[in-house]
């Protein structure tokens, strides 16, 4: 999917977003639109407030200041019921997978279901359980334990954890950092192939610019705090700034 | 400015009450984990039961073969049995059941919520619309609180059984004889306010447990800290419930 086929309606917006932990200035008047339907990535380097952002997002930090309308509805004030509400529409894929070591695949994938059950429809949990692992090829893991999986097949089960409410918005949390380049590459074919099959838009935010190229339709580049500049893949590579240069050498 | 080791003290007993009082908040709170409160239950009762139950035996044993020698001085041997148990069942048992507890569920609770937050596992909980500190502190902390006065009850009875075994070494008594001459001094108000301390007992090994391993920090280094903080200071508090608990009913001439 180019730049061109994405329609221009914005799905996130943030404006004027802050966020300090003490003295530390993280987010400084950080404005983002995420459109419908795109890959965009956010790339920076560690400590820029990347990681923050997503999680302002999804509401597991309180912004200092600023506004993040998703789907048009300010939630920076919302509720907690508001916020799981919201969360349904929402996937987050963490960095560290944050599998529930103490649960089987299974139930790792059937505890959003269960715990959203009042909003959803009666489903059927095992053939939903399925379904996100064929998804992402690991039917037959169903009854394993997260440790007994290697980090890739970990990675995998997280997304289909993240992918099992069929979220519209997708926040990845550097998705493919301690894999290997292999491995790294069937999850970023993988993210491009859910895009695909779910229309739906993310937000990744990685250093590993193979990942960056194969699944960005645009990037932003934080500095200081701020959005410092948008651009393709291809726009960006091709800068001679050395604060952009620096990601692509 | 550097925190000051007054001011972090401060910090820390007003982040504690916070999360003490929190649970009170959640605890009225639809909806209810019944579910996840059970398996803590099992849990809890599971992986205490056979120390506890060996402990009682051996502390029945102990302190009746210790106590033998000063009580037949004093001609006073067939005292033994009631003097016996009112020691374990006011006193031994309960502190001795909690202590174990705080060693084994305190440790257990703080290290495992150290680690499921250290690994994100309770932001994936919060983001898959789930409260953490409902799921996992009310119902951790709720079963320390029932579970507790039950390990006390079954710890009470085995203990009396060594009891049983530890008269039986230096004299013959019938079991019946043995059970008579216990509750013909063991009342109500010797079992009733072990049985209420031993909730406070549960109670704060299992909410100690949770703030301890919520609140960890620095990585796994930061688990295993918080694992050991979460012993030390449960162990200081049974000591300090139990101290109180004896003043209370002091006053309240429960004797």
């Amino acid at each position: 999917m180019n730049k061109s086929t994405i329609a221009s309606k914005p799905v996130i917006q943030i404006r004027g977003l802050r966020k300090s932990f003490g003295e530390n200035y993280v987010l400084r008047d950080l404005d983002l639109d995420l459109q419908e339907g795109e890959n965009l990535v956010v790339l920076g380097k560690s400590g820029s407030g990347k990681s923050v952002l997503i999680k302002c997002i999804i509401g597991l930090i309180v912004p200092d200041a600023g506004n993040i309308e998703v789907f048009g509805e300010e939630i920076t004030d919302y509720s907690h019921d508001e916020l799981d509400k919201m969360r349904l529409e929402v996937g987050f894929l963490f960095q560290s997978n944050a599998l529930y070591d103490s649960m089987t695949v299974r139930e790792n994938l059937e505890f959003p279901l269960r715990r959203h059950q009042s909003k959803l429809l009666k489903v059927n949990e095992t053939e939903l359980v399925l379904e996100a692992l064929s998804n992402v090829g690991l039917a037959d893991t169903i009854d394993m334990m997260p440790s007994e999986l290697s980090g890739g097949m970990r990675k995998r089960i997280a997304l289909a954890r993240t992918l099992i409410l069929k979220p519209k918005i997708i926040l990845y949390d550097e998705p493919t950092t301690g894999l290997d380049p292999i491995t790294a590459k069937e999850i970023s074919s993988l993210m491009m192939d859910i895009q695909k099959k779910y229309k739906a838009s993310s937000i990744i935010i990685s250093h590993d610019m193979n990942c960056v190229k194969i699944t960005s339709n645009r990037i932003v580049l934080l500095i200081d705090g701020k959005g410092y500049i948008t651009g393709t893949y291809d726009e960006l590579s091709k800068s001679n700034d050395p604060k952009i240069k620096q990601f692509f050498d | 400015m550097k925190n000051l080791p007054i001011k972090a003290f401060l910090e820390e007993v007003g982040d504690a009450t916070m999360f003490f009082l929190q649970f009170f908040k959640e605890l009225f709170k639809p909806k209810f984990e019944f579910s996840e409160l059970l398996n803590q239950c099992f849990y809890i009762g599971n992986k205490t039961l056979l120390l506890v139950g060996v402990t009682g035996l051996i502390m029945g044993l102990v302190i009746t073969i210790q106590s033998h020698p000063s009580l037949k001085s004093f001609g006073a041997e067939s005292w033994l049995p009631s003097v016996v148990s009112v020691s374990l069942v006011r006193e031994i048992i309960p502190v001795i059941t909690a202590l174990i507890c705080a060693g084994k569920i305190g440790s257990s609770i703080s290290a495992e919520l150290g680690s499921m937050k250290v690994t994100e596992q309770i932001d994936a909980m919060e983001v898959s619309g789930t409260n953490p500190y409902k799921f996992l502190v009310v119902t951790r902390v709720l079963a320390a609180t029932l579970m507790l006065p039950l390990l006390v009850v079954f710890g009470d009875v085995i203990a009396l059984y060594g009891g049983y075994l530890g008269v039986n070494i230096k004299q013959m008594v019938s079991f019946q004889l043995y059970t008579n001459q216990i509750f013909e001094k063991l009342t109500f108000g010797d079992i009733l306010p072990s049985i209420i301390k031993s909730f406070f007992f549960g109670f704060a090994i299992g909410i100690i447990g949770c703030y301890k391993g919520m609140k960890s920090k620095n990585g796994t280094q930061g688990v295993g800290e918080a694992a050991n903080k979460a012993v030390v200071t449960a162990t200081f508090v049974v000591f300090i419930i139990d101290l109180i608990a004896a003043q209370i009913a002091d006053i309240f001439q429960i004797t």
